[in-house]
């Protein structure tokens, strides 16, 4: 029983550490020539704004439902006049950077996980390499590239999206006009509010292509392999960046002390 | 009988520089606690064609992966065309894979891709031929395999031993030196495995192409192969010409040589 215990034990440090060597590699080979300039666009589009309608659709939808929350609370002290810019505020610090990036682990993670996976167990990888093309520069660093890019101009699409829902509801509930909703929406923000949190989700773009790619990338036993890393892709990507945004909204508000205020 | 080994064979000595295309020399390998190649060591001569021969699971694809630079070996050297390619990396590493083409067991294409680029994709990436000049390419290759038909299509609507030969012409699209072909005839027909035989002895014969191959087709062995190696439970058990081979003075190789398996 202990010795499973322990073997499983370093067996998982072991594939924390594989782990960890492969997302510094890709960190240190993202800098490094030659680039990829047409296979990164590639994956820019498939990555990025493939997942463009998901964000703008959710964004939306997490609008109303944020707007119609606000307006619930708010109404008791007579601060509706708030809601717009208590909305924008909550979605640009924190709910359109960590909802984007869930959906986009979901999305992207399952999709490089699933990709790379079935590209393994089919020798497609071993196809590349066997064709003089280096397999990590070509399959990780691009899909790593075209997450870091992506990932924050999805997160300024949510955060839009967001605030265009938050007005449907609020023009529903009291006619309210665009050019009033958003003059307040926008009046209390600051560079300290968006920047920072937008940058954040570089970090979960980085974190998304690494792990989806490490999974896929050591795939083995068929199909099956590739169902298991494309669900492994999904679940240990929402969790780092779970866990990431913890520590990423403590630096913020270090670097940044009116981000917290 | 005189050059057939029934044992693993010290390896050869070292040739004159430029006649040897590839050498192992002691290469082992294992996978968790199990042993696929142990002390393996052969010679492959420039220009000439070289079969492995073997029982399924006896470590055939992976002493092609190895002369790939796919899999390094725990042990031993893998020369090919003098550099140690099992020490190389990056740049140097492609270097030494662009003289080799390899044609997967199960052909391996590029799904995303159509089959035209698939063949096109090596030249794109290292020649700097004009758009026109790689589809002309390309497409001369997939008539050499009969498939000069199919370049638009994608690989999912091809059958298993289109394929292969599909498979095949990528391999062959940098006119490599030293061609490494795992299974040639398995999925195909008879009449297309025996024209597939036919132009890899033509590449041999008239452009000088080193051809080692992996195959359980006797007929095939015998027309393709200068020399014929049997590997057993991770060794060369035997090594010679097919007449050498059908006089083996061990059971299990005159067996093989004289096995009616096709595929």
């Amino acid at each position: 029983m202990l010795d499973r215990a322990g073997h499983a034990v370093t067996s998982l440090l072991a594939q924390i550490g594989e782990a960890s060597l492969f997302a510094m590699k890709a960190a240190r080979e993202v800098f490094l020539p030659p680039f990829e300039f047409r296979e990164t666009l590639r994956q820019v589009y498939e990555l990025g704004l493939r997942s463009a309608p998901l964000i703008a659709v959710s964004g939306m939808a997490v609008g109303v439902v944020l707007s119609m929350h606000t307006r619930a609370s708010l109404e008791r002290f007579g601060a509706e006049s708030m809601i717009p810019a208590g909305l924008a505020i909550a979605l640009v610090r924190e709910t359109g950077p960590l909802t984007a990036g869930l959906l986009l682990s979901g999305r992207i993670g399952a999709g490089i996980g699933a990709e790379l996976g079935a590209m393994r167990v089919t020798e497609q990888i071993d196809a590349l390499e066997a064709s003089a093309v280096d397999a990590f520069r070509y399959l990780v660093v691009t899909r790593v590239v075209a997450c870091v890019i992506a990932l924050p101009i999805l997160t300024t699409l949510m955060n839009f999206a967001g605030m265009v829902g938050g007005f449907i509801a609020e023009t529903s509930a009291n006619g309210m006009s665009m050019g009033l909703y958003f003059t307040r929406a926008f009046s209390l923000i600051e560079f300290a509010d968006y920047v920072p949190a937008t940058i954040k989700t570089m970090v979960f773009g980085f974190i998304i292509a690494t792990t989806s790619s490490y999974l896929g990338f050591n795939t083995s036993s068929g199909t099956e392999g590739v169902g298991r890393a494309s669900t492994r892709a999904v679940v240990m990507s929402s969790i780092l960046i779970i866990v990431s945004n913890v520590l990423l909204v403590r630096l913020i508000f270090f670097v940044f002390p009116k981000a917290g205020g | 009988m005189a050059h057939v080994a029934t044992a693993v064979r010290e390896p050869a000595a070292p040739a004159r520089a430029g006649t040897l295309a590839v050498r192992l020399e002691h290469v082992s390998k294992s996978f968790g606690s199990r042993r696929v190649l142990n002390d393996v060591t052969f010679d492959v001569a420039a220009g000439s064609g070289f079969v492995i021969l073997g029982r399924s699971g006896t470590g055939k694809s992976v002493t092609l992966k190895h002369i790939m630079g796919l899999v390094r070996p725990d042990g031993g050297k893998v020369l090919v065309d003098g550099d140690d390619i099992s020490a190389l990396d990056g740049p140097e590493l492609s270097r030494v894979r662009k003289k080799l083409g390899f044609l997967f067991q199960n052909a391996a294409l590029f799904d995303s891709i159509s089959v035209g680029e698939n063949v096109a994709f090596p030249m794109r990436r290292h020649t700097d031929l004009s758009d026109s000049d790689i589809r002309a390419r390309a497409t001369e290759k997939l008539t050499a395999v009969g498939l000069e038909k199919e370049y638009e299509k994608m690989p999912a609507t091809l059958s298993g031993g289109m394929r292969k030969r599909a498979g095949l012409a990528r391999a062959l699209a940098l006119d490599p030196k030293i061609l490494l072909i795992d299974e040639p005839s398995a999925g195909l027909d008879p009449i297309t495995a025996d024209e597939i035989d036919d132009l890899l002895v033509g590449l041999k014969r008239s452009g000088g192409t080193t051809l080692i191959i992996v195959t359980h087709n006797i007929p095939s062995a015998r027309k393709m192969g200068d020399t014929l190696a049997m590997l057993h439970e991770g060794q060369i058990v035997a090594q010679g010409t097919a007449e050498e081979m059908d006089r083996s003075d061990n059971e299990m190789v005159r067996a093989f040589m004289t096995s009616q398996h096709a595929g």
